[in-house]
């Protein structure tokens, strides 16, 4: 019984974690990763950091508008 | 592949009937709906349960979306989930990507919802809530959800495009040419009223002001701590931004009592002067310091806040005590905002049933990032249901306070003076009670110097929502604390759609100008993004200084004007998406955003010839510019005037309101006349006309039959 409630929390724990980092964009960088991983096996990957600021970059150029 | 081969494919085997469990579940919902509204129609006289409003507006909400949106994805737009969404044909990564149905719902309802539906609910609610509340519900049915639909399945079948282009494409260059530069107009005055929102909610409050300017260094401080400490590491940081925005509440409670009180205490002007200057710099100081962290933060917050509201009213069950229909609803003289029930009701409660910015959003972002088209329905539809249900809980927390208080916090302060006394009297002259000793006690128990002449719909929604949630969390104590969050959270929306709108403008501008003079268009150039920079902040910065310092209060003279240009963005939007549907070959279904639109057309319309013409100066502008002009030459101050300079400045205002609204609705109507000769020639054309839809590419996501075969020479 607290076996199977147990589970139940960690299930729905992991599920708002994934929400959250997919809904702020954390995750975004494994996808990255995983992308250049595929696409360019060769070539070296940017790490967190360095994609961090190619995203800043991107954001720049493309602003978002916020409803009312 | 030719599209035809395909043809006998795309029948969906489809159940024509329903079984008889889902049967009954509809049923079930469709009669709890219908006896809360037979509940709200039959209360004639006694106060009923706030809960009543939400069971009715729920009810509507899962009919309609469970019928009424299969019917426009089935019959008008059929989406189909063998083609590829631009998301899966240019992923990209970064722009374009396949993004999970549920979290992009959460993106877009995060775009799309903000102070919007918790202000103009709020000012509404003069007229009862009844008159209100159907028209959220109805109008989000039938126009609003419909509209974001719509707009997000057209820019997503045009690999995203941007509702200005879809105007020039679609309609012609007179009407997208017309559609831009309304879209830019629009947007200076939705982002000068908000602001002014925010100004009359801080205005000789240090709590407020202190709170809300920690939101800087703490956005600040989120942006070092992402950018250098812990690159990429959001929800980590925005708990940490979170818990200290809630400190900076707190702490706002001891600054009011100690000696920095003052240095928080600001006038209008002095406010409106700070947030042009905030504006300025936000938009030219990198997104990743200031932007991009209190986006974050307001998306939490928004969040949290209104999931904790709708806990709120359902748990603690307030009673309406406004009217369900107030006099002022026929009469028109309601000191809020000034005119009859239609059109002005339509125009103030615009976000929440019928949101043209929306559209803004709807085509560019999100559709880029839809991976079936089939989940259009849940994300155009669906977040527009979600924006409206907050706008009945802002509805209902107006309507639960008392209609003196609401008035003494509502009504121009040229009418009720600045004392207790002189707002007490002037709330009996309308017809309400409320005692001087009530109106101090209530300004005492959130802590506030006073509530007289809050208008805005911030200070009357932290009033209603510290009533509502001290009644379930903390009890009376906790009031002030509850009042100061409502404030700070609405504060928190609206800058952060200052910010973004600042720049979104920059951008345009940059863009326009750039056809005039290039350097001016090159998005790294400096001076020309201070420039661009300083012009959108100067342009909302005007409206914003006006609002603040209007005699006949800002709130009461701006909000039809930005009402009116909301729903006229609508009308462009509702504009381009039936002239699509008719050079689609689809006239049949044309009423589904036809009807919509002649109902806005006709709202905004009659507004805008009222505020042009009416001779009743509370009401037309051109008639108040000539009572009080006629006053000056006279050598009369005309109250609620003071000074000779105040009625100048009335008649400047009016002047620029008035023709502010002729120049929209003639740029609207530029639009519509394109269009319409647009879908005659549709309509009499032997073939279809040419739009600009993207062609048929089949997709290999998560399609059902393909599922193992395994695609030679992609990986998957």
């Amino acid at each position: 019984m607290t076996r199977a409630l147990g589970a139940a929390v960690r299930r729905w724990a992991r599920g708002v974690r994934w929400y959250l980092r997919e809904l702020t964009g954390e995750a975004e960088y494994d996808r990255y990763r995983e992308r250049q991983l595929h696409r360019h096996p060769l070539a070296p990957v940017p790490t967190r950091r360095e994609y961090e600021v190619l995203r800043a970059r991107h954001r720049e150029a493309h602003p978002q508008g916020r409803c009312c | 592949m030719p599209e035809t081969v395909l043809q006998p494919a795309l029948e969906v085997p489809e159940k024509s009937r329903m079984s008889p469990r889902s049967m009954l579940l509809w049923a079930v919902v469709a009669l709890l709906g219908a006896v809360a509204w037979g509940v709200l129609a039959l209360a004639r006289g006694e106060r009923i349960s706030a809960v009543w409003l939400v069971v009715a507006a729920l009810g509507s909400y899962a009919i309609a979306y469970r019928f009424y949106s299969r019917f426009l994805a089935r019959r008008v737009l059929e989406p189909d989930d063998r083609r590829a969404t631009p998301a899966e044909r240019l992923e990209d990564g970064v722009d374009f990507h396949p993004t999970d149905k549920r979290v992009l719902l959460g993106h877009h309802f995060a775009a799309i919802a903000g102070a919007g539906p918790l202000v103009g609910p709020v000012l509404a609610a003069q007229m009862g809530y009844l008159p209100g509340t159907l028209w959220i519900v109805a109008g989000v049915i039938f126009a609003g959800a419909v509209q974001d639909m719509v707009v997000l399945f057209l820019s997503m079948r045009r690999d995203g495009t941007s509702l200005g282009q879809m105007a020039r494409d679609e309609i012609g260059r007179a009407g997208g040419a017309a559609a831009l530069v309304a879209v830019f107009a629009i947007m200076i005055i939705l982002l000068g009223v908000l602001a002014l929102v925010v100004v009359n909610a801080l205005a000789h409050s240090p709590w407020g002001t202190f709170s809300v300017a920690m939101t800087i260094p703490i956005a600040l401080f989120m942006g070092f701590w992402l950018h250098r400490i812990r690159p990429g590491r959001v929800v980590e940081t925005s708990f940490i931004g979170v818990a200290l925005l809630l400190m900076a509440i707190v702490g706002g409670s001891w600054v009011q009592n100690s000696s920095l009180a003052s240095a928080f205490t600001l006038s209008p002007t002095t406010l409106v002067f700070c947030l042009v200057g905030y504006g300025f710099v936000a938009s030219v100081l990198p997104v990743w310091m200031l932007l991009a962290p209190r986006d974050y933060l307001s998306t939490f917050m928004k969040i949290g806040t209104i999931a904790l509201l709708a806990v709120g009213v359902v748990v603690a069950a307030p009673v309406l005590r406004a009217d369900a229909v107030s006099d002022f609803a026929t009469s028109g003289a309601g000191p809020v905002f000034a005119g009859s029930l239609f059109p002005f009701l339509f125009i103030t409660i615009a976000c929440g049933a019928l949101s043209g910015f929306h559209a803004l959003v709807s085509s560019g972002t999100t559709p880029k990032l839809i991976r079936k088209e089939s989940q259009v329905r849940l994300i155009g539809y669906g977040a527009m249901l979600m924006e409206s249900f907050v706008a009945i809980m802002a509805l209902i927390a107006a309507a639960t306070l008392e209609p003196g208080l609401y008035y003494a916090m509502n009504a121009p302060a040229g009418l009720l003076g600045t004392t207790v006394e002189s707002a007490s009297h002037a709330v009996a002259g309308l017809g309400f009670t409320i005692t001087p000793d009530q109106l101090t006690q209530a300004a005492k128990a959130v802590e506030e110097q006073s509530l007289i002449a809050r208008s805005g719909g911030a200070p009357t929604l932290a009033v209603g929502m510290s009533e509502i949630f001290s009644g379930v969390f903390g009890g009376t104590a906790m009031k002030a604390f509850w009042y100061h969050f409502a404030i700070m959270f609405e504060a928190l929306f609206i800058l952060t759609t200052v910010d973004a709108g600042t720049r979104v403008g920059r951008f345009m501008l940059q863009d326009m100008l750039g056809n005039v003079w290039k350097p001016v268009g090159r998005v790294n150039w400096k001076p020309g993004i201070w420039l661009c920079s300083g012009l959108v902040v100067a342009a909302w910065g005007y409206f914003l200084h006006s609002g603040a310092t209007d005699p006949l209060g800002g709130i009461n003279q701006l909000f039809p004007l930005f009402g009116i240009a909301n729903q006229l963005l609508a009308a462009i939007a509702l504009t381009v998406c039936t002239t699509v549907l008719v050079k689609s070959g689809k006239l049949r279904w044309a009423w589904v955003t036809g009807v919509p639109l002649a109902w806005v057309v006709a709202i905004t319309f009659t507004a805008g010839w009222q505020k042009i013409f009416s001779a009743d100066p509370r009401v037309g502008f051109f008639a108040q510019r000539f009572r009080y002009a006629d006053g000056i030459d006279a050598g009369r101050v005309l109250a609620p005037a003071r000074t000779p300079a105040d009625m100048h400045t009335v008649v400047t205002n009016s002047t620029v309101d008035g023709v502010l609204i002729a120049l929209f609705l003639l740029l609207v109507a530029v639009v519509i006349v394109n269009a319409g000769i647009v879908c005659v020639r549709a309509v009499r054309a032997p073939g279809r006309l040419p739009t600009t839809e993207a062609p048929y590419v089949e997709s290999r996501l998560d399609v059902p039959e393909r599922a193992g075969e395994g695609l030679v020479g992609v990986r998957p």
